[in-house]
């Protein structure tokens, strides 16, 4: 395998990123997990066995990111998930607009201009209707594989609204609305469109930019991708490995710093 | 008869012979410590005012422990016209500057809960909030607060001061004199200041009726031109932040805006500015800064985060960002051109009506595109307060326009003036580092 020259990884709220890549940012190794309650011995347990496994010495770059960024001690640069996310997605895409990233309990709104450069950006506060956790939670109360919400939403002939946006609430409307007899796809698509529609505020006030660029584990979801491209108006382009976008920024920004040659981890 | 006397014994006792001299022999003393600011952070020490100065503030809620039953007292709004009332001998307290006091000293949620516990909305105004609750509750930093003999309200900063001080009415059952201003789209007419003139010639007879003795219109006079030279002074305090490295934060000016705020048109405020403008010249010419490595100018929108105001500062210091502006001590400062003794109630209904709140949206972009330009600012940060309304509608325009006609980084921070419970530490901490960063790719 080849040596990696640099590590990105990407602790967020509900999974753990890792991603190697060599001197021409091409990836060697990703890996990914979910977060566990001590994220700093899980970043350096994966940090290590990547090491190990790509057989790489000692000194490469390890750049962190993620709510988890600072618990990682190991790291030689902790850069914000904004930085990182728009470095990943350029990276991809090599054009100006928007990223759209739908994570656990955050989603970005990023502007890049035409260099890769970051003009703007926002972030959902102290609330996590728009996130992936709305799903994720009304997956895990339905029974339901949270692979198939997309595909099961699609299927319906029409939307069952959901007037709650509230993650909790919007819980115990579900039931409800079962209860009625509402058919599950119906429902389904109504919750879909309530979190875009919330997402869409957000993009729409930052005044983007075409195109779209989907990335983060909500990009996974077909029904949250077509529905935004119909609220938005703008053509979605769909990053190739949405949920690594963060990490892969992070070890681009890890070769192209001048970084001390400091030893990411004692081995 | 005997209440007022022991009241007058006790102040002139126990504040004037005891409390006060005992204050500032503990400030010349040097008995109150530095903070540690200065020491191991990238912040140096802040300038100060001499610890006279600084009695001398402290010295103004000293007093109102004592003053009940000597001298009249008031409740104000922030943005009320004071001259009057300062003219007839009032002890003039700020709710809204208690309320800031609160939220500093880390006390305001608590004290927010207890007006919660009796049925005001978490969505109402958080100055209200710690106003009312501290009446409700009996809680303050301040051992005492003074009971008032007048409420006076000006709708010049918000809507929410008719309601809250009409619930304040209702509670301590003393008068309350409401002075309406009407918004100003654009420079207010001699209609629009005929209108509040004649509401100040209405508050005059109610005020004095509550003072017991007439208004003498040269200490009108005199009031208002004190008022006009340390709102000057404010100004030129404020701008000395134009030098390179800027000897102040705004962080330092939310602090030293106390002054301007509560002993506007006493011969205090003159002193304290002019002590601390000459200090701020001083460091100008060692060309010390206030932030240890400057390397990003910040200009700040909205009221500061008062319960986060020193880690704010240090984590944005670390970062080399001195905010060196903020369109809130700016707005204390910036009409003071405005101001003329020689015809004091005219001036006043004129500069109280074009308080910055009481213009459109327009009109503050356009005092930020200035002061991005007098300042040197390489970016803005919009805090995006959830409880004062009216100063944060317009900021996601303001912050469009800012990025993509100034092209000058703006960030909207959400959070809330004086309630913790709206501040979300790690995603506020995500976004300031993300627009340093994006500062960082300009340079």
């Amino acid at each position: 395998m080849t040596l990696p020259a640099a590590i990105g990884i990407d602790a967020g709220s509900t999974t753990i990123k890792l991603v190697a890549i060599d001197r021409k940012g091409e990836v060697i190794l990703q890996v990914i997990e979910k977060t566990e309650p001590l994220v700093a011995p899980q970043a350096e347990r994966l940090l290590k066995s990547v090491l190990e496994e790509t057989g790489a010495s000692g000194s490469v770059p390890v750049v962190a990111t993620g709510y988890g960024r600072k618990l990682i001690r190991s790291a030689t640069l902790h850069k914000t998930e904004i930085a990182c996310h728009a470095a990943g997605i350029y990276e991809e895409f090599q054009q100006a607009g928007t990223l759209v990233d739908i994570g656990g309990q955050d989603t970005k709104v990023i502007r890049l201009d035409s260099d890769g450069r970051v003009i703007n950006f926002a972030m959902n506060d102290k609330c996590a209707a728009g996130t992936g956790r709305f799903l994720e939670n009304l997956a895990n109360r339905l029974n339901i594989p949270i692979e198939k919400l997309g595909p099961e939403a699609l299927g319906a002939s029409k939307a069952q609204p959901i007037s709650s946006t509230c993650t909790v609430f919007a819980e115990s409307e579900v039931i409800s609305l079962l209860a009625e007899g509402i058919p599950l796809q119906e429902i389904l698509l109504g919750l879909h469109q309530a979190l875009i529609s919330r997402l869409s505020a957000m993009v729409q006030a930052l005044q983007p930019a075409p195109p779209i660029f989907l990335s983060g584990g909500g990009a996974k979801n077909p029904a949250l991708a077509q529905l935004l491209e119909n609220s938005l108006g703008h053509p979605i382009r769909i990053s190739a490995r949405p949920q690594f976008v963060g990490a892969y920024g992070a070890a681009l920004i890890g070769l192209k710093t001048d970084l001390p040659s400091k030893t990411a981890l004692p081995l | 008869m005997m209440q007022p006397n022991r009241s007058r014994l006790r102040y002139l006792l126990g504040y004037r012979c005891f409390a006060k001299p005992a204050l500032y022999v503990r400030f010349l003393a040097g008995f109150r410590k530095p903070g540690k600011t200065g020491q191991n952070t990238a912040l140096n020490a802040p300038v100060g005012v001499s610890a006279w100065k600084k009695a001398g503030l402290a010295n103004h809620y000293l007093e109102g422990r004592y003053v009940e039953g000597v001298r009249k007292v008031a409740w104000v709004t922030s943005g009320a016209p004071i001259e009057i009332l300062r003219a007839l001998g009032f002890y003039v307290f700020y709710p809204e500057n208690h309320g800031a006091l609160c939220g500093a000293r880390k006390v305001a949620t608590e004290i927010m809960q207890a007006a919660e516990q009796q049925g005001y909305s978490p969505a109402l105004c958080s100055y209200a909030r710690t106003d009312l609750g501290s009446l409700l509750s009996g809680k303050t930093p301040l051992q005492k607060i003074p009971r008032p003999d007048l409420l006076l309200a000006c709708t010049n900063i918000c809507q929410t001061v008719l309601s809250w001080y009409r619930c304040l009415a209702e509670y301590l059952n003393v008068p309350l004199y409401l002075i309406d201003t009407p918004f100003l789209f654009r420079d207010a007419t001699p209609d629009q200041i005929d209108y509040v003139k004649r509401q100040l010639e209405g508050l005059i007879p109610v005020a004095e009726q509550v003072a017991g003795r007439s208004l003498k219109w040269s200490r009108l006079r005199q009031v208002v031109s004190w008022s006009k030279e340390a709102t000057q002074l404010w100004l030129e305090v404020l701008e000395t932040a134009k030098a390179k490295p800027s000897p102040l934060t705004a962080f330092d000016g939310f602090i030293h805006m106390a002054p301007i705020v509560e002993q506007r048109g006493e011969t205090h405020a003159i002193r304290y500015y002019r002590d601390l403008l000459k200090r701020l010249q001083n460091r100008i010419q060692r060309r010390e800064g206030a932030v240890k490595e400057e390397r990003f100018r910040v200009l700040w929108d909205n009221l500061p985060v008062w319960y986060r105001l020193r880690h704010l500062a240090e984590f944005l210091a670390e970062r080399g960002v001195n905010v060196v502006a903020s369109t809130y001590t700016y707005a204390w400062a910036e009409l003071a051109p405005m101001m003329d003794s020689n015809r004091p109630l005219e001036t006043i209904a004129r500069t109280y009506l074009h308080v910055f709140l009481n213009r459109p949206a327009r009109s503050k972009l356009k005092v930020m595109e200035k002061m991005i330009h007098d300042f040197q600012i390489d970016g803005v940060i919009l805090h995006s307060d959830r409880s004062c309304k009216p100063y944060s509608l317009g900021q996601m325009d303001q912050r469009d326009h800012l990025v993509s006609r100034l092209n000058v980084p703006a960030l909207l921070l959400e959070a809330d003036h004086n309630d913790s419970r709206a501040f979300a530490e790690q995603q506020i901490r995500t976004r300031l580092e993300a627009f340093v960063e994006m500062m960082e790719q300009r340079k």
